[in-house]
């Protein structure tokens, strides 16, 4: 058998869904296939509406697909597993748990041989790494947008999960604020083994984090365009502006552009 | 301290206009009671009111704990099954349009003699309606993406009914047990006054009516007033302890 990290970690296997809906039948994924290697970051584009949410819920098991298979860690993906962590634009914190509390959350629903301790130390560790030391007590309402979804990532990590699902959770912040969680994720990328997949709409978020770019095309989506950067793993923000970084983003927007006249005529 | 103070003055600031405006307009006390004949009312009548205001307490206590027991129920139906909710709503808004006043005889029919169930009934009845409302909004708005993290790590549904659901439904919970309260109360006192032969501070009310006892009228109004603000101070400090979280700072 060969090993996670050429076959794949997560494998989305020919998958197309089609939802119901009052107004009628949406189809929304068209025969996609995508591979995330083991111990890598890729990162998902596309229009917006083309179903890229719809892609993670069905790696996270939220969802079943009509047609075709999601693999995770070579077991067919039926139900939600533990081994994921999710983060979404929305931090989602409990504003009547503390910041420290809401990170320990899935500590307390995903079997685990931690005792109370070891739970908060483990939490206590992660926003340290992430720049809340301080913030442990305070409610989510009593931090930035950009601290809150520095705890947001911290709950998605605290478990140890195998997959680190993103869905656009730098979407609602400014851009400096924005450039600083991209850096927080590489710190935690160094200090955390986990497998990435990032939805975002900002090509040069996706060049910043990635090693690997998949561009979808307009609803129902299929895999239009994979994109392989030369810089893999730690990369820091004058990269951005290096000549290969201008290459790629423009090969991104010229993808984005077919991208968008694929899409069928808007419902 | 400044609030018990402010409230406090704001008191008094209302029963002294209440005794000039009767004083100025020399109204005779058949008419319109003044707080100076209050006193001698409650005086005079002073182990009935604490007989019948405890009953009066204990049953709108215990209507409003089955208020809350079962709109609580009938709200968690509700808002976790689509079903549910566009089942029972059009019923229960038909079954709250109903002015209770109306339904208070009938119940004293059914019931007949049964003071303590009838009173509790109706305290029930007007009052379950908020709660189930609220509570089925409360659990029927929760954004998918609370759901999802908990789903994502394959919490189960009554998981996260506990740890966030409830949790999150609470602020709601306790605005509509306000509303609630005071409903509550108004239905065991329609109860107490209509049913004959009854007890609670209703029917020291009717007795007084009866008896053209005006400055016991107004006595028993006062003591209802009192009644009513301890309930709702309780349900405040209840609040402020299960979901204080939600309260915001102003200053
Ligand atoms: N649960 C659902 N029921 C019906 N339609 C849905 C559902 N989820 C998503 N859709 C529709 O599927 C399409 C793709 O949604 P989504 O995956 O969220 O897109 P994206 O994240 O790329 O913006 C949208 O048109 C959306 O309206
Ligand atoms: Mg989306």
């Amino acid at each position: 058998m060969k090993s996670q990290e050429e076959h794949g970690l997560i494998r989305i296997n020919n998958v197309s869904h089609t939802f119901n809906t009052s107004s009628g039948k949406i189809r929304v994924l068209d025969k996609l296939t995508i591979t995330v290697p083991k111990n890598s970051f890729c990162a998902i584009v596309g229009p917006s509406g083309c179903g890229k949410s719809t892609v993670t819920r069905l790696v996270a098991g939220l969802l079943q697909a009509d047609e075709g298979s999601v693999w995770l860690q070579d077991q067919k993906v039926t139900s939600p597993r533990p081994v994921v962590g999710m983060a979404f634009q929305n931090p989602v914190l409990l504003e009547w748990r503390s910041i420290l509390k809401n990170v320990m959350l899935p500590l307390e629903i995903v079997p685990n041989d931690l005792n109370m301790s070891e739970r908060e130390a483990r939490a206590r560790n992660l926003l340290e790494l992430v720049g809340l030391s301080g913030f442990e007590e305070k409610r989510p309402s009593e931090l930035s947008g950009g601290m809150r979804q520095r705890a947001s990532l911290c709950r998605a990590l605290v478990h140890q999960p195998e997959v680190l699902i993103l869905d656009e959770p730098f979407a609602a912040l400014d851009a400096f604020t924005r450039e600083d969680l991209w850096q927080t994720m590489h710190r935690l990328r160094s200090e955390e083994p986990f497998t990435g997949l990032l939805i975002t709409h900002d090509l040069r978020e996706a060049i910043f984090l990635a090693d690997e770019i998949f561009v979808l095309s307009g609803r129902p989506a299929t895999l239009q365009h994979t994109e392989v950067l030369s810089k893999r793993g730690q990369k820091n923000l004058d990269d951005l502006y290096s000549p290969e970084a201008s290459q790629t983003l423009n090969t991104l927007r010229e993808q984005i552009k077919i991208a968008r006249q694929h899409e069928g005529p808007l419902t | 301290m400044r609030q018990i103070f402010s409230a406090t003055f704001a008191i008094l600031v209302f029963l002294v206009l209440w005794e000039v405006l009767v004083w100025v307009n020399d109204w005779p006390n058949y008419k319109m009671a003044s707080p100076s004949d209050l006193w001698p009312a409650f005086w005079r009548f002073k182990g009935l009111f604490l007989v019948y205001g405890w009953e009066t307490l204990w049953r709108t206590v215990v209507g409003l704990l089955l208020a809350i027991l079962v709109g609580s129920a009938i709200g968690m139906l509700m808002g976790l099954s689509r079903f549910a909710r566009e089942g029972l709503y059009p019923l229960l808004v038909g079954f709250n349009a109903i002015p209770k006043a109306t339904v208070v005889p009938i119940v004293a029919l059914i019931f007949v003699g049964q003071h303590d169930l009838n009173t509790v009934l109706i305290a029930f009845m007007i009052s379950f309606f908020p709660i189930a409302v609220s509570v089925s909004i409360g659990l029927s708005t929760l954004e998918p993406e609370y759901r999802d993290i908990l789903r994502s790590l394959g919490a189960s549904n009554i998981t996260i009914f506990w740890k966030i659901a409830l949790p999150k439904t609470m602020p709601e919970f306790f605005g509509a047990l306000k509303v609630a309260v005071t409903l509550a109360f108004i239905g065991t006192n329609l109860m107490e006054i209509v049913s004959p032969h009854g007890r609670g501070l209703g029917a020291l009310f009717d007795s007084g009516k009866t008896n053209s006892d005006y400055p016991l009228m107004f006595a028993v109004l006062i003591s209802l007033a009192v009644l009513g603000i301890g309930l709702y101070y309780v349900v405040i400090v209840l609040e402020h302890f299960i979901a204080g979280w939600a309260e915001r700072e102003i200053d």
